[in-house]
Order: C-alpha cells, then sequence, then structure tokens
C-alpha cells in the first residue's frame, strides 16, 4: 500500500480515494484510452514484423489473404537479405561506430563533468552552460560544413568520419548527465580521500566513477541508442556500400526505383531494431532515468 | 593510465603533478581538454564555417570566394525557401501541439493505479528508441498508395471506396508526415511528464478534494502549475528536434509532393548535398538559427521559473 500512495501522485482516481471512482467508469477514462495509445503506438512494429515473414504472393494479394496474419510464413526475406546484400557489413559497421562514438565520448565525458561539477575551477559555471548549449545545436545545421571539414581532412567515406562527429551530440548530453550524477555524491567521501593523501586522479577512478556507475551505464547505453538511431551525417560523409551504416543502407541500397520490396525492406528495419530494442529491454531504468535526467537537470 | 606509469618513471613528472594537483583551474583545464578539443573542432569551428559558406559560393569540388548576401538575396526571393519555411512552421506548430496533448493525456493514464504499470511504460517508450529511419520506413509501407493497410481498413468499413493517396497529394502528405512524427514523439513527452508527475505529492490532491475541486479543477489548479517549469523544458526539446527534423521527411517523401513537405533542413540537404552548392545549403541552415534561439531562449525562462518557484515553495 505505501509503494502505492508514493509512486502514484494523480489521486482522485485511486490510492487513498480510489473508492471514489467506479470499475465501469475506469474502463472508459483509463483503460480503454490507454489502449488504444497501445495499439497506434505498437501497431506499426507488428506491420513490419507480419510483412518480413509474408511470403511475396501473400504481400500484396489482400483479396485471398487477411492482411493482418501470415499463412505461409518464409524466412526468404531474411535469407536474401543476410546472403544478397551487404547488410551484414552494415551491422558491424553500425556496431563499431557506435561503441567506438559512444566510448569516446564517455571517456571525455567522465573528465569534463567532474571537472566541471568538483573541482570547481574558476569558470567552471560557465562551461557547463556553454555545454549545455552545445547540448541544443542540432546536426541539421552542422551537416554542410562538417561535410566540408570531412572532405579536407580526407576521412570523407570512412568510419572516423562518423567516430569523429558523433560525440559532438554525445558529449553534451553525457557530460550533462553524468554532472546530474556526480553532483549526488556527497563531497565528505572525497574530503576524507583527499586527508588520506589520495590524488584527485585516484578519488576519481577509485571513489568518483565506482559509484556512478549506473550514470555510466545510463549514459553508455543511450549514447550508443543515438549513435546506432544517427542518420544525416552517416548520409552526407559516407559514399561507398561497405561504409554504409544499417540505417542508411537500408534505405539507399535496398530501394530500387522501380520494384519496392517491401519483405525485405521490412526485414532490414527490424533486425536493425532489434539490436536497440534488446539493449533497451534490459535496462529500460536506466534508459528512463537518462531522458528524463537529461531534461530534468 | 598514462598518467599513473609517469608518477613512477621520473621524478620530475611528479612535481609537475603536484603542481597540478594544487591548481585547480590547470587540473580541470586538463580534465576539460578532451572534451573541449572535440567540441571546439567538430561542433563551435563548423557552425562558423557554416555561417562563412553561407556568405560564399561554394560548390563541392570548387572552393568559394565571398559573395555577401548573394545567397541571402537569392532566397529572398525564393518561392520555394518560403514554402519550406511555411511547412517548418506549420509542421513544427501541428506536431508540437499534438504531441504535447497526446503526450500529456498518456502521461495521466500511465500516472493511474495500473496492473503491469512498468510494462506498459516500457512498452510505450519503444517508437522512440527504434531508430527514426527505421520505423519511418514502416510508415512508408503504411502509407502505400495501393497496398496501405489504412486504406484497406477503411475500405473494409466502408468510409471510402478507393486507396487514400497518403504522400502523393499535398494535404494528405503533411497530414501523413505529420501523424508519423507525432507517434514518434509522444512516449518522449509522455515519460518525461510522467517522472514530472510522480514528483507532486498526493497529500495536495486529498487536500484539494476535500476542499470541493472537482478532477478538471485538481488538474488546472494543482497538477498543471507544478508541471510547468518541466513542461516548458521537454516542449523546447520537443520543438527543437521536430523543427529540424529531417530523417522523417527524407524518407517518406524526400520533400514532396510538389515542394509541399520540403523542411528547411531537408531543402538545405538538397541544394547543399544533392545539388553541390554548399554555399547556398549552408545559408537555408543558418536561416533556422533565429527560430532555434528562439526556442533556446525560451528554455531559459523556463528554467529561470523554476528556481522561483523551488524558492516560493520551501
Amino acid at each position: 500500500m505505501a509503494d502505492v500512495t508514493t509512486t502514484t501522485a494523480r489521486a482522485g482516481d485511486e490510492g487513498g480515494m480510489n473508492y471514489l471512482e467506479r470499475l465501469p467508469r475506469r474502463v472508459v477514462t483509463v483503460y480503454l484510452p490507454l489502449a488504444i495509445f497501445v495499439f497506434v503506438l505498437l501497431f506499426p512494429f507488428y506491420w513490419m514484423a507480419i510483412t518480413t515473414f509474408k511470403p511475396n504472393e501473400e504481400l500484396t494479394d489482400y483479396k485471398n489473404y487477411s492482411p493482418f496474419w501470415v499463412v505461409n510464413p518464409t524466412l526468404a526475406h531474411i535469407r536474401y537479405l543476410l546472403f544478397e546484400t551487404s547488410y551484414p557489413g552494415w551491422l558491424l559497421n553500425t556496431v563499431i561506430i557506435s561503441v567506438a562514438a559512444t566510448f569516446l565520448s564517455l571517456l571525455a565525458s567522465v573528465f569534463a563533468a567532474y571537472a566541471i561539477e568538483r573541482l570547481r575551477f574558476k569558470g567552471s559555471r560557465g562551461v557547463g552552460l556553454a555545454i549545455f548549449l552545445a547540448y541544443l545545436v542540432p546536426p541539421s545545421i552542422l551537416f554542410i560544413p562538417l561535410a566540408v571539414m570531412v572532405f579536407k581532412l580526407g576521412l570523407y567515406d570512412t568510419r572516423f568520419a562518423l567516430i569523429l562527429t558523433y560525440p559532438t551530440f554525445l558529449i553534451p548530453f553525457c557530460t550533462w548527465l553524468l554532472m546530474g550524477y556526480f553532483r549526488s555524491i556527497p563531497y565528505e567521501l572525497e574530503e576524507c580521500a583527499l586527508i588520506d593523501g589520495a590524488t584527485r586522479w585516484q578519488i576519481l577512478t577509485r571513489i568518483v566513477l565506482p559509484l556512478a556507475v549506473p550514470g555510466l551505464i545510463s549514459a553508455g547505453i543511450f549514447a550508443f541508442t543515438l549513435s546506432w538511431n544517427e542518420f544525416i551525417y552517416a548520409l552526407t560523409f559516407i559514399q561507398s556500400s561497405e561504409n554504409k551504416t544499417v540505417p542508411v543502407g537500408v534505405l539507399t541500397e535496398l530501394v530500387r526505383s522501380d520494384v519496392y520490396e517491401w519483405g525485405a525492406l521490412m526485414a532490414g528495419a527490424l533486425l536493425g531494431s532489434l539490436p536497440v530494442v534488446i539493449l533497451y529491454s534490459f535496462f529500460v531504468e536506466h534508459y528512463v532515468s537518462s531522458m528524463t535526467g537529461a531534461v530534468k537537470e | 593510465m598514462t598518467q599513473a606509469t609517469t608518477i613512477g618513471t621520473t621524478r620530475r613528472a611528479v612535481s609537475l603533478l603536484e603542481r597540478l594537483e594544487n591548481s585547480r583551474l590547470g587540473l580541470g583545464l586538463l580534465f576539460l581538454l578532451p572534451a573541449a578539443a572535440l567540441l571546439l573542432v567538430f561542433l563551435t569551428y563548423p557552425l562558423g564555417l557554416g555561417v562563412w559558406l553561407g556568405f560564399t559560393d561554394e560548390k563541392i569540388g570548387r572552393p568559394g570566394i565571398y559573395v555577401g548576401l548573394e545567397n541571402y538575396g537569392f532566397l529572398w526571393h525564393d518561392s520555394v525557401f518560403w514554402l519550406s519555411v511555411f511547412n517548418t512552421v506549420l509542421y513544427t506548430t501541428v506536431a508540437s501541439v499534438l504531441k504535447f496533448g497526446l503526450g500529456l493525456w498518456l502521461a495521466l493514464l500511465l500516472n493511474e493505479r495500473l496492473p503491469f504499470k512498468a510494462f506498459f511504460r516500457a512498452i510505450v517508450l519503444l517508437p522512440w528508441v527504434v531508430p527514426t529511419v527505421l520505423s519511418a520506413i514502416a510508415f512508408w509501407w503504411i502509407y502505400d498508395a495501393q497496398f496501405s493497410i489504412l486504406s484497406y481498413v477503411l475500405q473494409k468499413i466502408g468510409l471510402i471506396t478507393g486507396p487514400i493517396n497518403f504522400l502523393g497529394d499535398p494535404t494528405n502528405a503533411r497530414a501523413s508526415v505529420i501523424a508519423a512524427n507525432v507517434w514518434r514523439g509522444i512516449p518522449f513527452v509522455a515519460i518525461t511528464l510522467l517522472a514530472g508527475l510522480q514528483t507532486i505529492s498526493p497529500s495536495l490532491y486529498e487536500a484539494a478534494t476535500l476542499d470541493g475541486a472537482t478532477s478538471w479543477q485538481r488538474f488546472r489548479y494543482v497538477t498543471f502549475p507544478l508541471l510547468t517549469p518541466i513542461i516548458a523544458i521537454v516542449m523546447t526539446f520537443s520543438v527543437l528536434f521536430t523543427f529540424t527534423d529531417f530523417q522523417l521527411i527524407y524518407v517518406l517523401t524526400r520533400g514532396g509532393p510538389v515542394n509541399a513537405t520540403h523542411l528547411m533542413a531537408t531543402l538545405s540537404f538538397q541544394r547543399g548535398i544533392s545539388g553541390g552548392n554548399l554555399g547556398e545549403g549552408a545559408a537555408i541552415a543558418v536561416a533556422m538559427i533565429p527560430f532555434l534561439l528562439a526556442a533556446i531562449l525560451f528554455s531559459y525562462f523556463g528554467l529561470q521559473r523554476r528556481r522561483w518557484q523551488q524558492g516560493g515553495r520551501d
């Protein structure tokens, strides 16, 4: 009961005042709208999945087959995707780029967040504000000058172009999030360590980082998802098929001008979504806390 | 690790490190170095370079020269550019209002006492987790001109006689891309507002109920004022993401039909990268900045208000 009163806030409908509302009314005001929301939000995924397993003759024949179900499920589209296209290569690229960009951003962000939040040097508040403003600069206004730079640096059409540019939106986010986590660690722990003769480096690696592990996981998961989902830089900086990431590859290589192979397209979308969805399902709480934390701080 | 090894090897490094230890400014700057270097090189510099490119006639494969306001003068008389500005404002306004309304509603629903609440919260967030391009491809198939599942269902019910041309007609295309954007944006608004709702103490509602407040009054005079600061921030982010949206339009319509869904970001890409006129593309991107600044100022005043409210509550 204590759980109910602490986690629910909108009263009049629950908690101590629950008796004021009857079941039929709750069905109309709560359960029915919620069911519609969930249905609408999940239907595209169902449609994606069901299309993946439909053989081509069922795909467009709505007269003889119900479009909502699949009669003869097939793995042909997935087989085509894995063995006749560069899809596995795109998956590998996306994994490498996302992991590298996330790692690089986390490393830079841990130091930056610790410096801003705990070293409190002159001007650290200003730096914190600048980081927050950097978070608000969208990729849509940076991709043209970045394309010029990437070309001049000789990084065009390489993975490094993406590994080095993704931190522009990952570092501000991770730093902002980690600053919030570091703030929650008591000063006294650091002071004790300082008195015992620990260096700043030891304080960071032995005391602050172990305590900030949940924050590191949150930032890491979120950064990984953001890199996995990134599109405009990958579209602009990568040209050859073997260097593409999943979102760009699916859109530019699987779509032929004359015939849309919906089965293969949906299989590509499904397989490309699964890694982030699986990761998300393991770390829902971390993910939610990083999403809401970045907004609340 | 490199620091740890240098401590052991040379004595001079030790004294240097010790001096750094005692200078918080020095150590702070050292710790900031990796992040600052990456952000200055790949964020601040390109931002300036973008503004500069807007004043040049640079093309792909050919360095540009300074042409003053020529790009902006050209855009000023370009009806497609103004159409894209109109589309962007329309898209942002309609989508943000819908996302806010539906997101708040969903947040209130999820804040009720429900069985499997954590499960619902987890699956509701899925549209936001999945890569936008991939879910947009699913919408592309849902909006197919011939085999759209929506047309099929509406025909079965008997509401329409022929399939709807979702993405081929200007009005339909605008409505369709906005619907897809709202679909993707609702979870973010709902889950962040839910986090805000959970911080409101139930005793406030009990007090309001004892005073005879109706459920609307409880929402209007208790929930909404306490939620305002977080609403301001969430909506700033939402407006920012919607205004600079690129992926959804690029997948679904590429700006067509007859430029009816071209946003400033997609027009910038089309002119700058596909068309090769980097200068003109950069000028379009720079034209987005005033709008973004307005959104950031809005967020700033939202934060200020929050501080004031916290002070007032104590």
